[in-house]
């Protein structure tokens, strides 16, 4: 087990690399100079500045020379400074981060428990109401772009309803505190939890569907079927176990998705989260911040691929022996 | 050809997809039939609410612009962003897959390795920087849609080619001289052409996504109206005006459903022996 994990640590790690030489190669291949798209367009730069910059950043050196500077500049934590708000970008995105973390986990939650539980009904009455009713909801999820679904939940239960904050963090000036405060802030994080996790759960539910059909027909359902089991108690131990692993698999490859969804549900919704600096930096051209939070999501999915395959193989004891 | 459209038409949803999908294809055909005006120009007071004049059907938004013809305007950029950014996907995806398909081993190590390092990183940011970094245009849209589709493709197709490679017909092509090229080109792709069609039908969807989602982020071509825009731009005034973000929406999520259900359509029509597996 420590073996795997080492091995899967090294491949994170060189897909990291990769992503810091891409994010290098994207600022050179910007169109004008490289000093310019760092401080930000030309709204930052004049002449001595961009001098200074190319000073720091030595661009007159040779560009592998300075591809290891990038590197060894990113291994120290060090992603740029945002000349347009004036503070380097891994403080801006450490800012952000608990705030994407909280949006995203509560999502995924509810999206997995939801999205298996009405995957396993659907299983369960294959071809009657309830069934093509679950299928057609999940049809039009699939269709449904995420910050639409966003907007309309805001113009529904916060604009007609008013039965939610459809808007920020906490309570600007509420002064909450301790207790009173989480409240306040699970309040808020509903909706924008709710939306993303919504979205997701269709995507859960077609796969636990399916992959509970399928192991249904396997021959150990028969032997148990065979030996007289209750057909709940073949439901729960035989095959929802082994239907769960495809399901495990895809949310390992969805969380890529889930940080995309973040981003749009977090402009919606204004959640201070790094999602919305990465909108915020839009606006301003501050390319340093976007490529600063392109990798720190893409740091995230990595590790959240590795939780879900350690995972794997807790829950699959036939991986761990072989 | 019949055959197909029998099996086809058996799939209902598949159907009314192709109709919905017709006609989203026919507005956007003849949108400057339809709106000789330019859907930019000012044409009535701002905020009219939709079903309140009838030349204005759908009302206008926040600078006086007719929103019905925005949709139709938008139609052509959805459709357009959605078939080209998907050949290009196909046109990176397709020669990778065969590659790694056909001569396996290191080539297919390296490719493979490739493949999942732009499956790992996470797709809509890199869209996002991608076309940030470029300048947000149809060019650059297209090029970072189709950068960040293709490695389903390739996959799809390495597994086809790797399942075919053995079979004898392959075999006899090798013994009787050809090039690599010529048989990868002649006798293996043309077998692997159904899977493809219906992982195109439904990347064309995602890609019409894709698309909306980055103009609705700012990043769509300046100089063109589409559905993603006008939402993003009716964003700030959601309280004031619904329609202006409801209607281009509906617009995406039909266009969008009506591809969807074509792909499982074509699917049932193509892979007739896989097609009933789960139901």
């Amino acid at each position: 087990m420590l073996r795997f994990i080492a091995m899967r640590l090294v491949k994170a790690a060189i897909i990291l690399i990769a992503i810091v030489t891409l994010n290098f190669f994207l600022i050179h291949a910007a169109p004008g100079d490289p000093a310019a798209v760092m401080a930000g367009e030309a709204g930052a730069a004049d002449k001595i500045f961009l001098e200074q910059l190319r000073a720091q950043f030595g661009l007159e050196k040779p560009l592998l020379t300075q591809l290891g500077l990038y590197l060894v500049g990113v291994l120290q934590f060090d992603l740029g400074f945002s000349y347009r708000q004036q503070m380097p970008v891994a403080d801006l995105i450490f800012d952000r981060l608990p705030a994407t973390v909280l949006l995203t986990i509560t999502a995924f939650i509810i999206s997995l428990v939801l999205g298996t539980v009405a995957g396993v009904l659907a299983s369960a009455r294959v071809g009657k109401w309830s069934d093509t009713l679950i299928s057609t909801f999940a049809l039009l999820f699939y269709a449904t772009p995420l910050y639409w679904a966003a907007l309309m939940a805001v113009l529904v239960f916060s604009v007609q309803l008013n039965w939610l904050p459809g808007f920020g963090y906490e309570t600007v000036g509420g002064g909450y505190k301790g207790f009173d405060r989480v409240l306040d802030i699970a309040k808020h994080l509903i909706l924008p939890a709710g939306t993303l996790g919504l979205f997701f759960m269709a995507v859960y539910m077609r796969m636990t569907r399916a992959s509970m059909l399928e192991v249904s027909t396997l021959d150990f359902v028969k032997t148990a079927r065979a030996k007289g089991l209750k057909p709940g108690i073949i439901q729960r131990r035989h095959i929802f176990r082994n239907a769960l692993l495809p399901v495990l698999t895809l949310a390992g490859l969805q969380a890529g998705q889930l940080v995309g969804g973040a981003i749009l549900t977090e402009t919606v919704f204004a959640w201070p989260g790094i999602g919305r600096l990465m909108f915020e930096a839009l606006a301003q051209r501050d390319y340093n911040v976007l490529l600063g939070v392109f990798f720190v999501s893409a740091a995230m999915v990595l590790l959240f691929n590795l939780i879900t395959d350690i995972l794997y193989r807790v829950v699959d004891p036939r991986i761990r022996v072989s | 050809m019949a055959d197909f459209w029998k099996r086809f038409k058996r799939n209902r949803g598949a159907v009314i997809g192709l109709a919905i999908l017709l006609a989203v294809v026919l507005i956007a055909v003849f949108a400057p039939l339809l709106f000789p005006q330019s859907p930019w120009k000012m044409v009535q007071r701002p905020f009219l609410p939709p079903f309140a004049m009838d030349r204005f059907p759908l009302g206008t938004d926040t600078l006086g612009r007719n929103v019905i013809a925005g949709l139709a305007y938008g139609a052509r950029v959805s459709l357009l962003v959605g078939l080209i950014s998907t050949l290009v996907s196909l046109l990176i995806g397709i020669p990778i897959g065969a590659l790694a398909g056909y001569f396996g081993g290191r080539v297919d190590d390296a490719l493979m390795r490739f493949t999942e390092f732009f499956q790992t990183v996470p797709n809509f940011a890199l869209a996002i920087v991608l076309v940030a970094i470029f300048e947000p245009s149809v060019q650059s849209i297209v090029g970072a849609i189709a950068i960040v589709s293709w490695p389903p493709v390739a996959r799809l197709v390495r597994g086809e080619v790797l399942s075919l490679r053995s079979r004898e017909y392959v075999e006899a092509a090798i013994l009787s001289g050809q090039t690599s090229i010529t048989i990868i080109w002649r006798q293996i792709l043309p077998n692997t052409l159904s899977p493809i069609i219906v992982l195109a039908s439904l990347m064309v969807a995602t890609a019409i996504l894709l698309e909306s989602s980055l103009s609705f982020l700012g990043l769509g071509d300046p100089n063109l109206m589409s559905w993603g825009y006008m939402i993003g731009a009716a964003r700030t005034v959601i309280r004031q005006a619904w329609w202006l973000s409801f209607f281009p929406g509906l617009a995406i999520v039909l266009t969008v459903l009506a591809l969807n259900l074509i792909g499982e359509g074509l699917n049932d029509a193509l892979n007739p022996r896989l097609s009933r597996k789960g139901k």
